[in-house]
Parts: structure tokens; C-alpha cells; sequence
């Protein structure tokens, strides 16, 4: 797959444009905003995601991804805005209910729970468990076969992960890279319909990087889900997304397929511009700097 | 001399005084121990529950199953009031609440104000006759050198048949998935949140569920006494029991019993010894047995910082488990 490939079917005819409208969005975002004291985190006008696809959300430090996660996912509250997930309205839905709806997120610094087993951190994740109300938690055989289900299940997604050996460790056993591969195997166990993939390569050696990046693919191709995922590294962003949208201080300020972000004034502006330590592109910020200052 | 002194500590160690602070235990591990919650109000539990009883009996002439309800009742109220406005934030507030709580309580039922309900500084008897009626067994002396009488055996086994039956509970509750998610908010809520876990339904049942465990181990301490009075309920008695649960091994199902007995049985054995070092007049200066509570407390404390430094899993806990904490 070269990065310039063309448009997946799905988007075809669609503009390069920030907020563009897609033919079949899982999430639709509408005027939203969260500012920390004086600075606007986020501030989005609309912002569609596609489904079946995977899309990259890319942008400097500071540009509100993170911020756009946890609001969108129920771990914040915007200051105003909508948003609809397949259709049914989820602001102010809390996070429990996101998740059970079928929005799961990872986490930026991973989250495993390092006092509990591999294989339990997966059998958490399945939904609708008999065995977590209180009182029936209390006989064992009316939960029992349920309990066998989700275990073969977790054994399956370990298996796929390639972390079955590891399974009866406590996940604070973990290599970091291992980590991500649990927490993205973990989401998985609720069956979400749209996976929030906030940094997974994050901190991963490019081998596991590899498998790591198989892994995302799998969720679009084999499972027909839909992903959302965070990333700074460039080639990674560029090999698996359909569709990438682009934050600085809170706003979209470009989306199209990777080939046509790559090229965009806006991005290199704001983003290469910021990271990458190239003379020439900060002399020339510096310039406009300037000059914005002397108007 | 050292055989009183060994007696003396058994005496404690298995008797319903050690039953009582098991549950308490019990009830704090369930909080502290599996669900991560910081209850430094244990004790608060304990009053309410001593209270339900007393007060429902004593005070109103009510049957004694029905201050048994009521004890347990208060105890789930309590558990909402301090719950609902705490378990959304940080550990630490709930800390705080549950600290001022239990010492609020205490000084309600301490007031003169509440004289015709709680008899304030005096306290309540009269409440446990019922209860000693139910008892099968014949007057006389029990366990040999130990002299527990009737009533004592009773209020022994009822004690430790709760510790038994409730430790039982935990242990069925923590492994089925109700206990997993439990533990997952203890190691972390917001990954429990992101996997669809309503975690403060899940916080608030824990937290009437131990809470409840400590207002019935309240209710065996006061049983056992048939007498209540408020200055029982200090805030130290919540830290004997985290000194219970840590000792016996934090987040084991059988820890806080374990850490029950030792820690009874230690404390009393050092009274014992103690006191038997300073009425012989080995030590000058000191005399009296003021001092011998305050010395066998100090020496207690030393040996939990010794047991800190050199098994600091406790007991029964799992050390490659602590390891992980600090991560």
C-alpha cells in the first residue's frame, strides 16, 4: 500500500476541507468547545467521521486531541456543543454508557491493571456479564457459563495478540509495547463498533510497532469497525489512514486522505513547522511572526 | 508468670473483643483492600450499628432481630450519605468525610441533648438479654485455664460464626466478575469506566456491603459488653482495624481474622507482660497501670513497624502483588 493511493470508495468525491461532510459518518460533531482558564483545548465547528475506516488525528502538542477523546468519550464535559455517535445524541452521556454504546478509547499512558491478570484485564472487558450484578454475583452457577464464554473469548484475543503466554501474569509484568497490546486487545472485549486509539505506537520499538499497526488494520478489514487513532509518527499516520484530520489550538484546520495532508500549507504551517527542527521553516515562521506583529 | 501471660493473650486472641475488630476488618478490606476506597470512618459503622441495635432495644422495648435491622439499616443510610457526595471524587475526600463523620456521630450520640435516646456519656445497657436468652450454653466454666463463662462462649461463637460466614461471602463475592470489576477500580477507575463499568454503583455497593460488615461487627462488640457507651467509638479503633487488615495480609480473604487474632493477641499478651514487669518493680520510675496500656500500645507499634519493614505484604498477602502498588 503506497501511501498515495487513492481514496477509499466510502470517500470518494469528498473535499479536502475542514468539517466536510461524509456519505456515512459514525460520529458527528457539532460546535464544540472546552477551554482550560483562558485556552481553548478544543474548538470544534463540525467534524465528521467516517465509518469502516480508519481515521488519523494528527496535530502539534497542545492541540486538543487528547482533550477531544475524553470529551467525546465521556471523561470530560464540553463547556458547549453536540455530538451524535451512530445516530443517537451522546453529549452529556457518561462514560460507562459511551462505552456500552460502543465508543471504547485507550489511553494515552496505558492503563493496565497491573494487580490483576492478563487474562482478567480481558475478561473485564466483555459487556453485559451476569456475574457483575451484585446479587447474582452471589451464585456462582448462574454466571458460570456465561464466565466460560468470556473466557474463551479473552483467550482468543490474547492468542491473536500473541500475549498467551503471558496470561496468567499481572499485566504490571509488562513491557510497555506489551501494555498497548493488551489495552487495544482489552477494548476489543466490549465489541465496540469505534475504537478511540489514543497514541498506540506511543513509546513501541518499531518491531512491535509492526504488529501493532497489523493490529489496527485487522479492525478495519477483518472486523469492519471503525478507528479513530492518535499518532505524531508520521509514517505510521501515512501507511494505515483513509482519512486524516488535522488540530491545532483546538480548531480542525485541514482533513483529506494522508496524500493530500502531506501537501497541505495549513499542516506544514502549523504542525511540521512546529516539530520538525528545519531551520529554513522556522526562519520563515519567524518571519511571519514578525510581521504579523508589526500589523 | 509466663504461663498467664500466654493465657491472658488467648483469652483476647480468640474472644469476642478480636471476633468484633475481625469484622471490622473484614468490612474495611472489602472497602480498602479490593475496591481502593479510603474509609478512615470504619468505627462510624461500628457506632451505628451499635447504636441501631441498642437504642431500637433498650430505648423502644423492640424484639432483638429488629435491632439487628435497624443496626444494619443505619448503616447502609450512613453508607449513602457519606457515599453519594464523595465516591465521584478522589480517594482522599472520601478520607476526609468518613473521618469527620464517625467522629460527628460520636459526639451526636454523646451529646446531652440526645440524653433520652442515647443516654450520652452514660450510655446504654439492658439491650443484650434476648440475645444471652438464645444462648445454648449451661452455666458453668468453659476452655479450662481460659474461664470463658456461658455467656461469653455464646457471644464467641455467634462472633466468630459471623466472621466465618461473612469472610466466606467476600471470598464468593471477589471471584466472581462482580469482585473482578471491583479490583479493576481499585487498580484504576477511568480504564474500569472505558470498559463500560458504572464504577460508582460499584463504589457504593462496596462501600454499604463493608460498611453493613462493620455496623454487624459493632454490634458483636456491644453484645458482648451489654453495655454501649460513646467513648468506644474513637478514632483509633478505625486504625486498629487497618492495623488488623495490613497485619493479616491486604486484599486476602482470611487476612483480617488472621491479623485479628495476632494483633489481640500481642496487645493483651504485652499488657500482661508488662504489667507484670512493673508490678514486680523491675523498672524504677514507673508504676501504675496508666502507663502499662500506653507502654503495650507503644510496643505494638513497634512491632508493626518491624513487621512493615520486613514483611510488608503482611501475613497472608502476595509480594510480588505489593510490588506491583508502587508502580
Amino acid at each position: 500500500m503506497s501511501p498515495d493511493a487513492t481514496v477509499p470508495a466510502g470517500l470518494a468525491g469528498v473535499a479536502h476541507e475542514p468539517g466536510v461532510a461524509k456519505p456515512d459518518p459514525i460520529l458527528v460533531v457539532d460546535g464544540l468547545r472546552r477551554a482550560f482558564g483562558g485556552v481553548r483545548a478544543v474548538d470544534v465547528d463540525h467534524l465528521e467521521i467516517p465509518r469502516g475506516l480508519i481515521t488519523g488525528l494528527i496535530g502539534p502538542n497542545g492541540a486538543g486531541k487528547t482533550t477531544l477523546f475524553n470529551l467525546l468519550t465521556g471523561f470530560d464535559r464540553p463547556d458547549e456543543g453536540e455530538w451524535t455517535f451512530d445516530g443517537r445524541s451522546a453529549a452529556g452521556v457518561p462514560a460507562y454508557r459511551v462505552a456500552r454504546d460502543g465508543m471504547v478509547r485507550t489511553f494515552q499512558l496505558t492503563k493496565a491493571l497491573s494487580r490483576m491478570t492478563v487474562l482478567e484485564n480481558l475478561m473485564l472487558g466483555a459487556s453485559q456479564q451476569r456475574g457483575e450484578h451484585i446479587l447474582r454475583a452471589l451464585l456462582p452457577w448462574g454466571w458460570r457459563t456465561q464466565e466460560a464464554e468470556v473466557r474463551d473469548r479473552a483467550e482468543g484475543l490474547l492468542a491473536r495478540f500473541k500475549l498467551d503466554h503471558m496470561r496468567d501474569q499481572f499485566a504490571g509484568t509488562l513491557s510497555g509495547g506489551q501494555r498497548k497490546l493488551l489495552e487495544m486487545a482489552r477494548a476489543l472485549m466490549v465489541e465496540p463498533s469505534l475504537v478511540m486509539l489514543d497514541e498506540p505506537m506511543a513509546g513501541v520499538n518499531p518491531a512491535l510497532t509492526q504488529s501493532l499497526l497489523g493490529h489496527v488494520k485487522d479492525l478495519r478489514d477483518v472486523e469492519g469497525r471503525s478507528v479513530v487513532f492518535v499518532e505524531h509518527d508520521m509514517d505510521v499516520v501515512f501507511d494505515i489512514s483513509d482519512w486524516v484530520v488535522c488540530l491545532a489550538e483546538g480548531r480542525v484546520i485541514a482533513e483529506g486522505p494522508p496524500a493530500s495532508i502531506g501537501a497541505n500549507p495549513a499542516v506544514i504551517d502549523a504542525y511540521l513547522g512546529a516539530t520538525h527542527d528545519h531551520s529554513a521553516l522556522r526562519e520563515e515562521r519567524r518571519r511571519r511572526q514578525a510581521a504579523r506583529g508589526d500589523a | 508468670m509466663i504461663e498467664t501471660l500466654f493465657f491472658d493473650a488467648l483469652r483476647s486472641a480468640i474472644g469476642p473483643t478480636a471476633a468484633s475488630y475481625a469484622l471490622l476488618a473484614v468490612g474495611l478490606n472489602l472497602h480498602f483492600g479490593y475496591t481502593g476506597l479510603l474509609n478512615f470512618g470504619q468505627v462510624g459503622y461500628m457506632l451505628v450499628g451499635a447504636y441501631g441495635l441498642s437504642i431500637t432495644v433498650a430505648v423502644f422495648g423492640g424484639p432483638l432481630w429488629l435491632g439487628l435491622i435497624v443496626g444494619m439499616l443505619a448503616a447502609v443510610v450512613l453508607s449513602i450519605i457519606l457515599g453519594a457526595p464523595t465516591l465521584r471524587l478522589r480517594a482522599d475526600y472520601l478520607a476526609i468525610t468518613t473521618i469527620a463523620a464517625s467522629e460527628i456521630l460520636r459526639f451526636l450520640v454523646r451529646n446531652t441533648g440526645s440524653d433520652d435516646l442515647t443516654g450520652s456519656v452514660f450510655g446504654l445497657r439492658q439491650f443484650a438479654g434476648e440475645f444471652y436468652d438464645w444462648s445454648p450454653f449451661a452455666p458453668g466454666e468453659y476452655l479450662g485455664p481460659l474461664g470463658f463463662n456461658a455467656n461469653r462462649m455464646w457471644v464467641t461463637l455467634v462472633g466468630w460464626g459471623l466472621v466465618a460466614a461473612l469472610s466466606a461471602m467476600v471470598w464468593t463475592l471477589m471471584r466472581s466478575p462482580w469482585g473482578r470489576v471491583l479490583r479493576s477500580i481499585r487498580e484504576d477507575e477511568d480504564a474500569a469506566r472505558s470498559l463500560g463499568k458504572n464504577v460508582f454503583l460499584y463504589k457504593m455497593q462496596s462501600l454499604i456491603i463493608g460498611g453493613v460488615i462493620g455496623a454487624i461487627g459493632g454490634m458483636v462488640f456491644v453484645l458482648a459488653l451489654q453495655n454501649v457507651t460513646p467513648d468506644m467509638f474513637l478514632p483509633q479503633v478505625t486504625f486498629f482495624a487497618f492495623a488488623i487488615m495490613i497485619l493479616g495480609g491486604t486484599s486476602t480473604v482470611l487476612g483480617p481474622t488472621a491479623g485479628a487474632v495476632l494483633f489481640w493477641f500481642l496487645l493483651t499478651g504485652l499488657q500482661s507482660g508488662i504489667r507484670g514487669v512493673v508490678d514486680a518493680g523491675v523498672i524504677p520510675g514507673i508504676t501504675g497501670g496508666q502507663v502499662v496500656g500506653a507502654v503495650s500500645l507503644i510496643a505494638v507499634g513497634l512491632l508493626l513497624m518491624l513487621l512493615m519493614v520486613f514483611r510488608p505484604q503482611g501475613i497472608l498477602g502476595d509480594r510480588e502483588e505489593l510490588r506491583l502498588d508502587v508502580s
